[in-house]
């Protein structure tokens, strides 16, 4: 069937499933969104600023688990679309994001609105095309589901040329197989490093599992939990790994590395086995990669080959599935049991349990961030989605708002996106209508994209949205406070008035400065239903994150909580 | 301490390959040695040949990344197996009646000829290991290079050491050769 390129950019969505698309028009895709009109199937949804629509089709991905799908214009619309990108690539988030683009014959004569946004976006994408010809569109666009979907998950761009929109061709979508010699997305695990891997267990006395971002994708929460039963072995996650394995189970170690739980760095530092299911070691996670883990043999095993050896040497790497090699792997493993090991882990336990916040704040006259987080999660039954910006109420979400749902905490890991919050929780509101959504942004990262609330309401998305507003760049403040001799340079905040701000755009709000507000408000906020709803807490203006690893520290060398924070006021 | 990597790749033979390929080497700021790009006996698959002056770390980095790329096929570090290694460059040097045959003379050392004779100078044509080129530039340094041109490292593994026996054809180059048919 004869069908113009616009129409095959429509045809083509449908066919790879989808049905809701986050984009801004402009010149250069003005024919693709006058096909819309033909689709009624597809619902547009218009942020306010393109970075908004790559975070919102990111927050959509990582809520349902599909393939979420940003548009914009050419020139500054496509550049827009880079952190999103950015962000969606560090966290292996599939989207894909269509631009147009200037006709082909006047791409790179620095035409009016022309980037070369394949260029500009090579390193920050799986992968990317740029369509010359609309007989190559229907492909592409088959193709760049297939890579951003497959293997370890990613985005994907596809550029298009305005008389790629407006040419012509027979449509017919492709069914043959996808055949790319150089990309084999899912490797196998071979049986003799299983075996070399199971040696390493049944030898183990003090194992640690550390659990990542992979254990979700792969889907392999279940083995996950099967293997450190079976195995008694303790289980530390990852920031993007939260809300794999149940937080209140008792070998939850809860997160690992810079702001990580002190017997989760502890235990990890004095293991004699890690066992890396689908994470990275990231540098946030390692600290130090010289004196990291230094007991420890190490079994990693991770989708991507390209992450075996790169940061950390191990023992036994396993390119492969974790959901199929774990299955493989526990075959054949007898029960294991490390009671000495996990006591061990139990006095540590008790050390951060003497150092908590939440048996110190009832002396303070101020909110705490902790505590509002805290009791987010209980009056939410810890089972709302999360979605977060990023900085210190991030890391306070990671703490104390224990994650036991699946895919249900959405936050920028990798990138440490600012302005992600608010367009991610859009996203992820859009995918799961039928889940509680709950934004935590603090009040710097908020004013990056909050021109998305107008976005919010006029698609009546029911999110609540807790600031969480000290007045400060808080994490950078805290970096200042602790490494630069509290010469609080560019991070003091004005902001405008939160709640009128909301108002303006037709959101209801209420603030909240009291410890006995904050129930009432979320039980308001919970009970609000066809648009958002914002919360504005104002907390503790000077309140540090603890634990903290400095940069590039031992990762048991730990700022931690002074005991008695509680008796002394605080000087600045 | 820093050592030289040669790295062969087989790749798709597609637009923006190479783009992609030394974006590779430009992220961390690494310096191409050299670098060819070229044809094999299948119009769908190119083969390059890179170069590295860098460490060990290096060299595995940029291995793991071009593995990475979707549109290359397979990647080898041939120092670690038994393989030829051949440069190829032009010399233009300068010659006169009393110099020529001594130019001559010293070619005959190397794996050289001349290709083009002129009143004042000749070119000169070079194909072996670096080495070798490098060997007969210093020699002709005397003479005065008037210029010189290298086309770059290609390498390949001896007798079974192969880099890919790979036979599958993408389905992008299935197309271009159906519409090209077709057309």
């Amino acid at each position: 069937m004869e069908m113009t390129g616009a129409e095959i950019v429509w045809e083509s969505l449908m066919r790879e499933g989808v049905d809701l698309v986050f984009g801004y028009p402009g010149g250069a895709n003005l024919p693709i969104y006058d096909a819309l009109s033909k689709y009624p199937q597809i619902h547009h949804v218009l942020p306010r600023h393109e970075q908004g629509a790559a975070h919102m089709a990111d927050g959509y991905a990582r809520a349902t688990g599909k393939v979420g799908v940003a548009m914009a214009t050419s020139g500054p619309g496509a550049t827009n679309l880079v952190t999103g990108l950015a962000t969606a690539m560090l966290d292996s988030s599939p989207i894909v994001c269509l631009t147009g683009q200037v006709p082909t014959p006047a791409i790179g004569y620095n035409a009016f609105q022309e980037a070369d946004i394949t260029g500009i976006t090579l390193p920050i994408t799986k992968h990317n095309y740029l369509v010359t010809s609309v007989d190559e569109l229907a492909f592409s666009i088959r193709e760049a589901f297939y890579i951003a979907r497959s293997g370890r998950p990613g985005p994907v761009l596809i550029d298009l040329p305005k008389d790629v929109q407006t040419g012509v061709t027979d449509f017919q979508y492709p069914t043959d197989p996808i055949r790319l010699p150089g990309y084999r997305p899912v490797p196998a695990a071979m049986p003799q490093q299983i075996e070399e891997a199971q040696k390493l267990i049944r030898s183990a006395e003090r194992p640690v599992i550390l659990a990542g971002r992979g254990v979700l994708l792969s889907g392999a929460c279940d083995e996950v939990v099967g293997i450190a039963e079976h195995t008694d072995t303790p289980v530390g996650l990852t920031l993007l790994g939260k809300g794999c394995f149940p937080e209140n189970h008792p070998l939850c170690l809860g997160m690992m590395g810079m702001h990580g739980a002190g017997e989760a760095n502890h235990a990890v530092q004095e293991a004699d086995l890690l066992l890396a299911f689908g994470m990275r070691f990231d540098d946030r996670v390692t600290g130090n990669i010289a004196t990291y883990a230094p007991k420890a043999r190490k079994i990693h095993i991770d989708i991507d080959p390209s992450e075996i050896n790169k940061s950390v040497e191990v023992d036994v790497g396993i390119a492969g599935d974790l959901k199929e090699t774990l299955d493989l792997l526990q075959d054949g493993l007898e029960p294991l049991e490390h009671t000495p090991w996990l006591e061990r882990i139990a006095t540590w336990r008790a050390e951060s349990t003497d150092r908590e916040l939440l048996n110190q704040i009832l002396d303070s006259p101020v909110l705490k961030a902790a505590e509002v987080v805290h009791d987010l999660w209980k009056l939410t039954g810890g089972e709302a989605i999360t979605v977060t910006d990023v900085g210190q109420h991030q890391m306070w979400v990671a703490q104390y708002y224990e994650h036991s749902q699946r895919h249900a905490l959405i936050t920028s890991g990798g990138m440490g996106t600012m302005g992600f919050g608010l367009p991610a929780g859009i996203g992820a509101a859009m995918g799961r209508p039928d889940d509680d959504v709950w934004v935590v942004a603090g009040d710097g990262g908020f004013q990056m994209t909050m021109a998305e609330l107008a976005t919010a309401m006029q698609e009546k998305v029911n999110i609540k949205i807790a600031l969480i507003n000290n007045g400060y760049l808080g994490m950078v403040r805290q970096w200042q406070e602790l490494f630069y001799e509290k010469r609080y340079n560019a991070t003091p905040m004005l902001s405008p008035d939160f709640c009128a701000l909301a108002a303006a755009f037709g959101v209801p709000a209420v603030r909240v400065e009291e410890r006995g507000q904050i129930e009432p408000a979320v039980r308001r906020a919970s009970a609000h239903d066809g648009g958002p709803f914002l919360i504005e807490f104002v907390v503790e203006q000077h309140d540090v994150v603890f634990p903290m690893v400095p940069a590039g520290a031992d990762l048991h060398d730990m700022i931690r909580r002074p005991m008695n924070a509680h008796n002394q006021p605080k000087e600045n | 301490m820093t050592d030289r990597y040669t790295i062969t790749a087989m790749v798709e033979n597609r637009p923006g390959v190479l783009n992609r390929v030394v974006s590779i080497f430009r992220r961390p700021g690494l310096n191409l040695d050299s670098l060819t790009v070229g044809r094999t006996e299948r119009p769908d698959v190119g083969r390059m040949t890179v170069v590295l002056e860098g460490t060990k770390r290096d060299a595995a980095h940029v291995e793991r990344e071009l593995r990475k790329l979707i549109h290359v096929i397979k990647v080898e570090d041939v120092n670690g197996t038994p393989h030829v290694c051949r440069d190829l460059a032009l010399i233009k040097v300068k010659a006169t009646q009393d110099t020529r045959s001594q130019i001559l003379q010293m070619c005959g050392h190397y794996p050289a000829r001349v290709v083009d004779v002129a009143m004042k100078s000749v070119l000169i044509e070079i194909a072996g290991e670096e080495h070798e080129i490098d060997g007969l530039t210093k020699l002709l340094q005397p003479f005065g290079i008037i210029e010189m041109v290298r086309a770059g490292v290609v390498a390949m593994g001896r007798a079974e050491h192969i880099l890919d026996t790979h036979r599958e054809q993408s389905s992008w180059a299935e197309r271009r050769l159906r519409f090209s048919k077709a057309s």
